[in-house]
């Protein structure tokens, strides 16, 4: 298999650097239709956005680092209720631009554009110009989330401090001013290139894979990302409809939320969780897509119980449609209905457990090899773990009736995500690096800005279930001073996790001047996805005879 | 490559189910407040489908029902109970009374939600008649009692989440109708005020 397609992969590469010429610099990434340039993209706005969120997230643990209000004030001259609103305005920013601009963007846009055609040997996406439009849309929602920090909210206040959940009668009563208005524009926008970006996918998979490659022989990541579209595509229209609803509540004098006309603010909370809820697994079974390919790569073993492993997602995902109440489980259920709702949260465990273990298993009797990526993805599999721990201590109702809103929950959800679907970002995106641009990443740098990562993270996240415990509240700049303690030692650990930062761009940038030209396969034998049978950087158009995959295996 | 019709139909179907989603999203509006009027989630309580229902009485039953009224901040009205608690036998129809007056000097139209606590008394807790029902006028000054007519359902005591319930709150909170677009302040909702204001 490999031997035909290198044939094939290099005779394109010359026409490759033939298309390049014949596209400008606009025609090539302004009006992009080729999914790796558009994947491209995606990473470098992930990047950037990743940035933004991060630098808050570096404001709010410097508040954060000791009692009292330190550092926000010196942005609204020293006015300390300027400060609170702002510090709300930060975590709803850093919120919504994580999920829905730096994680999304990055596993969705970014890998799966780059590799879900190639791993299924189609020659681009089904609709490359609706691609671009899902990019474009993207931006757009970014650069509005970013006026809305500078436009009035509250009365006298300026930007959004909803919480990235957007609550009402807060966002509706409590923000008059044209922040949210243009917060809820950019979630439109985000959602619409999400669900363009989603049917985009469904149709490439459906329709597109090369002869023999079979649903069940398709790599898991490629599962991964069909499962995701299905799920954008039936919770992302929810969240437009709510959030719809609250612009119309907010300007039309709809009263969908507002109890003075017949409505229920509490419906808000049921729209945005049936969304919510899905919206999470949306971000990480990309990631264990990921992971499943470079476990199965670096222990040079296809991966264990694959059927297992792509329905295993199969029911994740459906399983995360009818949990959404565990979110609220403070507002007023009833007992049946968090029995109910606890019941079925704690069932999820069982496919993950599927996976954790199959990766587990994968890794048994493995001749492993331990380079970046594959040390990102076992962090991933630790810290995914230490999440869905806290995550089905959280999902019983009654403990969750404490826990709720203090840094308990903080902590689980950074787990997941910050740890979990980033370090499934960062295992990706070093395993891929070298397919992508052509050069070899530094294998130094990587590892040092993993193992700084990786202890800065959990320096920062591990601390905050004993303060959640103490019961800190969650979306407070400020705190008693019998908690300062762990909190300054989360604030050191982003000093750390920073430093890891550092090494990533330096990685990044020295590799792209200076590093050596990357092979074909760099992996080796575990590698047996088809991106690694095109040359590094692969051809500009890759596929253009479909490759005959009738003896293929399944991945 | 079956080409691009057979691209262009996965793509409409699956934009079909994108937009039938969002047609759910709306449809939930009138199917969670449906929801709560059957099942009295959240402390929706219950409207008698037959105003002349009558259930039995349980004689020696007795439990508290205490009632609430408040006014949107800013509305010109006083509304309150005429009576703190009463003491009544489950089954057994009584009529309660509220004061409302208006303090204003031009004409105000409200409508009053409602709901009751705790909220697992909401599926017991029967209305036959409420001003609720329906927008009420005060005139300039004027005073009115505004009567609500109601039953404790026996049914209660066997539901194992209600039975133990002892004392019901039922509370209003009255809006005014045809509000400025942006009311000032952050208002209180309390827990589910589901309120199938009938216009």
């Amino acid at each position: 298999m490999a031997t035909t397609f290198d044939a094939h992969g290099d005779a394109h590469g010359h026409a490759a650097a033939h298309d390049d010429h014949k596209l400008s610099f606009v025609e090539r990434w302004i009006f992009s239709t080729n999914h790796k340039d558009i994947g491209t993209l995606y990473l470098i706005f992930a990047i950037v956005a990743g940035i933004v969120g991060g630098a808050l997230s570096g404001f709010m643990r410097w508040e954060l680092a000791a009692p009292g209000m330190q550092v926000l004030p010196w942005f609204t001259e020293g006015n300390i209720d300027q400060a609170y609103h702002l510090w709300n305005v930060f975590i709803t920013a850093h919120g919504l631009i994580m999920v829905f601009f730096m994680v999304m963007p990055a596993l969705i846009g970014g890998f799966a554009n780059w590799f879900v055609p190639i791993m299924i040997g189609a020659p681009d996406m089904a609709f490359p110009r609706m691609n671009n439009i899902s990019f474009w849309l993207t931006v757009a929602g970014f650069t509005l989330l970013t006026i809305s920090l500078f436009v009035p909210g509250p009365p006298g206040g300026i930007g959004a401090g909803t919480g990235w959940t957007v609550y009402p009668p807060l966002s509706t009563s409590g923000h008059p001013g044209p922040a949210v208005d243009l917060a809820i524009f950019a979630l439109h926008l985000a959602g619409a290139a999400s669900i363009l970006g989603a049917i985009n996918f469904i149709t490439t998979i459906f329709n597109m894979r090369a002869p023999g490659m079979t649903l069940h022989k398709m790599p898991l990541f490629a599962w991964s990302i069909l499962v995701t579209a299905f799920l954008l595509l039936l919770s992302l229209p929810v969240l437009a409809g709510a959030i719809t609803m609250l612009l119309t509540d907010r300007n039309f004098g709809t009263t969908f939320f507002d109890p003075a006309g017949g409505g229920d603010p509490i419906l808000y909370q049921h729209l945005f969780w049936f969304f919510g809820h899905p919206e999470v697994y949306i971000m990480i079974l990309p990631a264990f897509g990921i992971i499943s390919q470079i476990v199965a790569t670096f222990s040079r073993k296809p991966v264990f119980g694959y059927l297992a492993m792509a329905y295993a997602m199969v029911a994740i995902g459906f399983v995360g449609f009818i949990v959404w109440a565990h979110h609220m489980f403070t507002s007023g259920l009833s007992v049946n209905t968090k029995l109910y709702f606890t019941a079925a949260t704690m069932i999820i465990a069982v496919p993950t457990g599927i996976k954790i273990f199959s990766w587990i298993a994968t890794m048994w009797g493995g001749s492993l090899r331990f380079p970046t990526p594959m040390l990102w993805a076992l962090g991933f599999i630790f810290m995914f773990t230490v999440g869905g721990v806290t995550g089905v201590l959280l999902a019983n109702g009654g403990l969750d009736t404490y826990m709720h809103d203090t840094y308990y929950v903080v902590a689980h959800f950074h787990y997941v995500l910050s740890l979990g679907a980033t370090f499934g970002i960062f295992a990706g995106f070093y395993y891929w690096f070298g397919k992508m641009t052509g050069r070899d990443y530094n294998e130094l740098l990587g590892k040092l800005h993993f193992w700084l990562f990786f202890i800065g993270t959990n320096i920062i996240f591990f601390p905050m279930h004993f303060l959640g415990q103490q019961g800190m509240p969650r979306r407070y700049p400020d705190y008693p001073d019998a908690m300062a303690g762990w909190n300054e030692v989360a604030s050191w650990g982003y000093v750390v996790m920073l430093a890891g930062m550092v090494v990533f761009f330096v990685n990044v940038i020295w590799s792209l001047a200076a590093g050596r030209r990357s092979a074909d396969n760099p992996w080796g034998e575990g590698a047996t996805t088809l991106e690694w049978t095109l040359s590094s950087p692969p051809p500009f158009h890759q596929f253009e005879t479909l490759p005959d995959l009738t003896r293929m295996k399944a991945h | 490559m079956s080409g691009t019709t057979a691209n262009t139909r996965t793509a409409l179907l699956a934009a079909g189910l994108a937009a039938s989603m969002v047609g759910l999203a709306y449809a939930s509006v009138p199917l969670y407040r449906l929801f709560c009027q059957v099942t009295g989630f959240g402390g929706t309580p219950m409207v008698a489908a037959d105003a002349g229902a009558r259930p039995e009485v349980v004689p020696g039953t007795r439990i508290r029902v205490r009632f609430d009224g408040n006014v949107r901040r800013g509305m010109p009205w006083e509304f309150r109970p005429a009576e703190q608690f009463v003491d009544l036998p489950l089954g057994e129809r009584r009529m309660a009374f509220y004061h409302a007056r208006n303090r204003s000097d031009s004409a105000v139209t409200g409508v009053a939600t409602f709901n009751v606590a705790p909220a697992a008394a909401g599926r017991y807790f029967v209305k036959i008649q409420c001003f609720c029902f329906n927008e009420q006028t005060l005139k300039p000054g004027e005073a009115v009692e505004m009567p609500v007519i109601y039953y404790v359902d026996p049914a209660i005591l066997d539901d194992p989440e209600a039975s133990r319930i002892r004392e019901i709150t039922l509370s209003y909170s009255f809006f005014p109708v045809a509000e400025p677009k942006q009311p000032a302040g952050v208002r209180s909702t309390g827990m589910a005020a589901i309120a199938a204001a009938k216009r």
